[in-house]
């Protein structure tokens, strides 16, 4: 116990005993240290960096829409290049951010350290997903190059076989991304299954794990469905095998069905994990136990499950039967459960808490209001009747950038925040963290809430050219996205400046009791440089705050450090 | 699209056409002109308050939470409290399951009212195409916008010459995807007499923000008054045209071909004025009179070599319908008197083979 | 598909000596089940894939029966046959290998993963006799299907269609009187009518005149036997590529008994691309 005290004394500010050769970051340096690199914290930052590189130009294209959108008739670009922009927008944010955002960045980053692992089980597979995540991200860039794609980010046939421009590129692309996400599901399920220290049950995990296991079952078992969907769509396209061309006898709404086989799971690939950090962080910013930990893990499994069964709820006005619509609106109802339960119980953690509002915990916040709306408004959507009127409209795009972007980007950035001084070993400005919490909250529901009014009074989703009336919401959302460009703008340079002039950060500057908090900050190259003192990850008794570090301690080692 | 002509199809859609929904809407929704429309938002209604509520108490004791828990000072005491409760976690899941349950119930039931039309609904057919509609009427008239009587129900029968698109006429409450390749069906009952929008929702490419229409409900008694009026445009067409028109939409060209091969009848071209020998062995000419006593009574003389299996056309064709159809025939005859329109017999031929390829495919 | 060697292991780490435990593993075993296990879970993504075409091949026979049962028989059954006879001995020859590696035989081992390997050629070598004789012949996917080769194929199909054609109207008009089977005869009579119907159809549709007896849409069956199959032979060839790396470590002495997961693991993913044939060969070549 006495040597975490020792340790921690040398990251008080000002006193440069600490070895900075030491870190992950530091201890080799050059292109190739890092490009090549099988340490999973730097993979994990080489992912962050790509990630947030993919978040801006996919946000742009979103202010690109939104500006396009401020009348009804043409403003900035014509109908095709609105086209395109909103189908990459789709395609750029879904398969380069969100999917991607919190597993292979955040997750790689912790889930070793929260194992007390020293690395992943497979560090070479990891960078090749790296890698394969690179080689999928250019080549999504290139597809831009060869005349952009216009089909929407969802590819349906036959539009996506018969329109012009570089398609194929473009689902090829997808292909390889795929792999990429299977790698990184492989790893994390060897990972959890195979490096648990002695001592930490499945039931003493931190719930993060948890829920990025579940998102690795999902990754596993749904990508390779779209590989092989994205595959036939190419071998349509490239040499006409007729399987999805009604012209040939083939079937139209059979893709719908394959694509969404994948595309619905995702959904949870993507909410999941940023139901994980949500878990984590309540506690830690509460500095209480998560109220219901086997609720909480356990509903993971089952949002994981239920994410299986239910892809034809988006195809309720397609043409399927009747009967798979009927069934697939009554399993649709049941995701809403594990999901309202996980809801509950952060609320009760909360309760009686000692709740510190800083960012991550804003952010949190944001996240329960912000997935809330859009899980209840998904109870509109998996009732048949009001879905038929809902459908396709832009109730669907607020609904579904509330649990993606509203839900998971929330997360992201509550967990970026949280690992940040982890990571990078800096602490940034609380201030202006919350200021950008707040821009990108208000931001958000301004830009998104209209929406749902819009869609349900009759605004089709995708339409360049809108009726007249509808100008008024059209403009309040631009404005809104606006906002929220700001406030992710503040969000994002807070970090940077923290970078450049942030004070360096304690061990555990905010009270987590999950092991990675017991290593350095930033870590070492092999993690921890001491036996690990195994312990509940919610239990937070055994710590106390030391006014000299500006971070926790574990209890009765302050002392000695303050008259060191 | 050669079967149409482009003069019954009204204007080309060009840009936007104003929204002319004539009833009030509400903040939520927009007017309810259908049967089911006002049970659609019933539900939409119970479901919004549902919602409201459950998160009225989420955010509510959020809030609540986070500012009276405030964190006052670092390393400040905890209460302790429970870790879990399973009466809790009961309570919590049991209601959303109850909610759920309800709420597909309630759910499903309109769903069925959504998706069964009323026997003897108004038969329309719906062609969607990149990026116009066509709506096709029992007397085989065709327009882009469509009209419907009110207070009756109307069955449309869709499909897509491309891509996929998706009729959607949110005063209805109703929206169905149009399939290449096959055919989906919807239906609705107009409530209120009135003009409103009618949208594609399935994305179908550069111009699927136009590809926007109206639907016209007639007030009680006017729609037949107007259909009648409309299909009458036949008369203001060259007649050897409006009877080629009238052999594709009356379904003549099933049997009777437009190429000259023989079909289960035979074939159009060089028929007029030609003699046959029929069935009981005497000779016939195929003129004005036999045309007609062939599509009223076709039993009446069979021509050697075919089936006596077609149907008659009395009373579903109008005499003046009958005249441009002769008008047509003779234009397609070595006999028929004019020869002009022998381009016109070969784009019908083009057009039959069109038809029926697409028809298979089906 | 670089795939399989990349989830392959490498246990040789270089510089983490003789017995190449990886410095984040604890004891060996650890490092050998993760290894065997992300093998599994590869497996398992392989036989997801390969379950979206065994899916569409579910959906397209079920929809289109007379499809399968007709083109199935412009597939050659005896070199089938002899495929999967050629992977299963490799099957047997691979799980033979691994047990070499196992107990350290490493010239049997060379031996083996080589036969192996040639068994591989064999397999792609009759693949492509297939493959070479259906291009010949027009019988390929979707818009590429010649269905006027068929007559050259199926052997004076064409000449005689229009005749029987008529004949088979009369019988059917004749037999109307005698039948007692109502449904019988509005069935045969739909059909024909649906024959003429196709007859005209396919000359747009389809690329030539397809013979009388000969379902329409014969290019889906031949668009899923390609895809099928060509996936499995991209499998084939990246099974090939693994065994040959193998072999090549084989040789220079890399594995001894306590090192022998790459073997393994190889052999795993050998056993699934056999397995997937396995699947392919009855449901493609052996249809009732």
């Amino acid at each position: 116990m006495n040597t975490g005290a020792t340790t921690t004394a040398d990251h008080v500010p000002g006193t440069a005993t600490h070895d900075d050769h030491g870190n992950y970051l530091t201890c080799d340096k050059g292109f190739r240290s890092w490009i090549l690199t099988l340490d999973h914290k730097r993979i994990g930052v080489m992912y962050l960096g790509m990630i947030l590189f993919s978040f801006l130009v996919g946000g742009i294209m979103a202010l690109l829409v939104r500006t396009e959108l401020l009348t009804p008739t043409q403003t900035i670009m014509s109908a095709d290049d609105y086209n395109r922009m909103f189908t990459l927008h789709g395609a750029v944010m879904i398969f380069l951010f969100i999917i991607p955002g919190i597993p292979a960045a955040l997750g790689n980053f912790v889930l070793p350290l929260m194992l007390g692992a020293k690395d992943v089980a497979l560090p070479r597979l990891n960078l090749a997903s790296f890698h394969i995540y690179a080689v999928g991200a250019v080549m999504a860039v290139l597809s831009i190059l060869l005349g952009g794609v216009d089909t929407g980010w969802t590819f349906y046939t036959p539009y996506s076989t018969t329109t012009n421009g570089a398609v194929i590129m473009v689902t090829m692309s997808v292909f390889v991304l795929g792999f990429s996400s299977i790698f990184t599901g492989i790893n994390f399920i060897v990972t959890v299954h195979k490096m648990r220290p002695a001592g930490m049950g499945w039931f003493k995990m931190p719930l993060m794990l948890w829920a990025l296991y579940s998102t690795a079952i999902i990754q596993v078992l749904a990508t390779p469905v779209l590989a092989i969907t994205v595959l036939l769509l190419v071998a349509e396209r490239a040499l006409g095998i007729g399987i999805f061309d009604p012209a040939l006898g083939g079937d139209p709404v059979l893709f719908q069905h394959f694509f969404w086989f994948y595309s619905h799971p995702a959904v949870y690939i993507m909410i999941l994990p940023a139901m994980g950090i949500i878990s984590e962080l309540v506690a830690v910013y509460c500095r209480k136990p998560i109220f219901g930990y086997k609720a909480i893990a356990y509903s993971s499994i089952a949002i994981a499950i239920f994410s299986f069964l239910v892809w034809g709820h988006h195809m309720f006005v397609s043409g399927q039967s009747d009967l798979a619509t009927v069934i697939f609106s009554a399993l649709t109802f049941s995701v809403s459960i594990p999901s309202a339960v996980k809801v509950f119980n952060w609320l009760s953690t909360m309760y009686r808490g000692s709740i510190k509002m800083d960012a991550p915990m804003l952010y949190t916040m944001s996240f329960i209001v912000l997935f809330g709306i859009g899980g209840l408004t998904g109870l509109f959507l998996a009732t048949l009747s009001t879905d038929v009127h809902l459908h396709d409209t832009y109730f669907i795009v607020a609904h579904f950038h509330y649990t993606m972007m509203g839900g998971t980007m929330i997360a992201f950035l509550a967990g970026l925040y949280h690992w940040w001084p982890k990571m990078f070993g800096r602490m940034y400005s609380m201030k202006w963290a919350n200021i950008g919490a707040t821009l990108v909250f208000i931001g958000f529901n301004l830009t998104f809430f209209i929406q749902f009014i819009m869609g349900s009074k009759g605004m089709p989703r995708r339409y360049f050219n809108y009726p007249p009336e509808f100008e008024i919401y059209h403009q309040i959302s631009s404005i809104g996205s606006y906002v929220l460009a700001v406030g992710l703008f503040v969000a994002g340079g807070v970090l940077v400046h923290s970078l450049l002039a942030g004070r360096r950060a304690p061990r555990n500057p905010c009270g987590g009791a999950t092991l990675e908090w017991q290593a350095d900050s930033p870590p070492i190259h092999h993690n921890f440089d001491e036996p690990l003192v195994l312990t509940d990850p919610y239990d937070y008794s055994g710590q106390e705050w030391d006014e000299t570090v500006q971070g926790y301690v574990i209890a009765g080692a302050s002392k000695e450090t303050s008259s060191t | 699209m050669n079967a149409f002509d482009s003069a019954a199809l009204g204007q080309p859609h060009a840009g936007l056409r104003p929204f002319l929904a004539q009833l009030p809407d509400s903040f939520w929704m927009p007017s309810q002109a259908s049967s089911v429309a006002s049970e659609v938002d019933t539900v939409f209604f119970v479901i919004y308050w549902i919602s409201a509520f459950f998160f009225a108490i989420i955010v509510g004791l959020m809030v609540l939470f986070a500012v009276r828990y405030r964190r006052r000072r670092e390393g400040e005491s905890v209460a302790k409290t429970a870790h879990h409760s399973v009466a809790l976690e009961v309570t919590w899941t049991a209601i959303p399951v109850i909610v759920s349950a309800i709420l597909f119930v309630v759910g499903f039931k309109g769903y069925m009212n959504l998706v069964t039309p009323p026997r003897n609904s108004y038969e329309i057919s719906v062609t969607g195409q990149k990026w116009q509609w066509f709506f096709t009427y029992p007397n085989g008239y065709v327009t882009s916008e469509l009209h419907v009587p009110v207070d009756r129900p109307v069955n449309l029968t869709m499909t897509s010459e491309d891509v996929l698109h998706s009729l959607w006429i949110p005063a209805f409450r109703v929206k169905k995807d149009l399939v290449p390749g096959r055919y989906t069906r919807a239906w609705f009952e107009a409530t209120e007499p009135g003009t409103y929008p009618l949208l594609c929702t399935e994305y179908c490419g550069t111009g699927h923000s136009d590809m926007l229409s109206v639907v016209t409900v007639h007030e009680s008694g006017r729609f037949d008054t107007w259909l009648e009026q409309a299909a009458n445009l036949y008369d203001t067409m060259p007649p050897a045209e409006a009877g080629e028109m009238l052999v594709q939409r009356k379904g003549c060209v099933q049997c009777h071909s437009l190429t000259g091969a023989a079909g289960i009848g035979p074939t159009f071209v060089d028929m007029y004025g030609h003699s046959f020998a029929t069935k009981e062995g005497t000779q016939i000419v195929a003129d004005d009179n036999y045309i007609r006593e062939s599509i009223v009574d076709p039993m009446a003389s069979i021509i050697a070599g075919y089936e006596p299996v077609m149907p008659t056309f009395a009373g579903k064709i109008k005499d003046s319908e009958i005249t441009y159809i002769i008008a047509y025939l003779k234009s397609v005859s070595s006999l028929g008197g004019t020869d002009e329109d022998e381009a016109a017999a070969a784009d019908g031929e083009g057009t039959e083979t069109e038809e029926a390829s697409t028809e298979e495919v089906h | 598909m670089s795939s399989a060697t990349n989830s392959s292991p490498d246990p040789g780490q270089g510089n983490e000596g003789k017995h190449h435990l990886a410095h984040y593993f604890d004891t060996r075993a650890q490092q050998y089940d993760s290894h065997k296990l992300a093998m599994w879970l590869f497996l398992a993504t392989e036989i997801l894939m390969f379950g979206g075409l065994f899916c569409a091949y579910a959906i397209y026979r079920a929809t289109h029966p007379e499809v399968f049962l007709y083109a199935h028989t412009l597939l050659d059954k005896n070199l089938g046959a002899i495929n999967t006879i050629v992977l299963l001995f490799s099957s047997f020859t691979m799980a033979w290998g691994v047990r070499a590696a196992m107990l350290g035989q490493r010239k049997l081992l060379m031996g083996l993963l080589a036969v192996t390997i040639l068994c591989g050629f064999g397999f792609m070598g009759i693949k492509s006799i297939e493959y070479t004789h259906k291009w010949k012949h027009g019988l390929l996917w979707g818009e590429r299907f010649d269905y006027a080769a068929l007559q050259d194929h199926g052997g004076g199909h064409g000449e005689t269609v229009v005749d029987e054609h008529a004949h088979a109207a009369d019988d059917q008009i004749d037999a109307h009187a005698d039948d007692d089977h109502g449904h019988a005869d509005v069935d045969d009579e739909a059909a024909a009518v649906m024959a003429e119907l196709d007859r005209d159809a396919e000359i747009t549709v389809a690329h030539g005149h397809a013979p009388e007896d000969v379902p329409r849409n014969l290019h889906i069956f031949f668009g899923i036997y390609f895809v099928m199959t060509g996936l499995h032979g991209i499998h084939v060839l990246a099974g090939m590529g693994m065994l040959t790396w193998l072999l090549v470590r084989a040789t220079r002495g890399d594995f001894g008994t306590h090192n022998y997961t790459a073997v393994d693991l190889g052999g795993l993913y050998w056993h699934l691309v056999d397995l997937i044939w396995i699947f392919l060969f009855p449901l493609l070549y052996l249809i009732h």
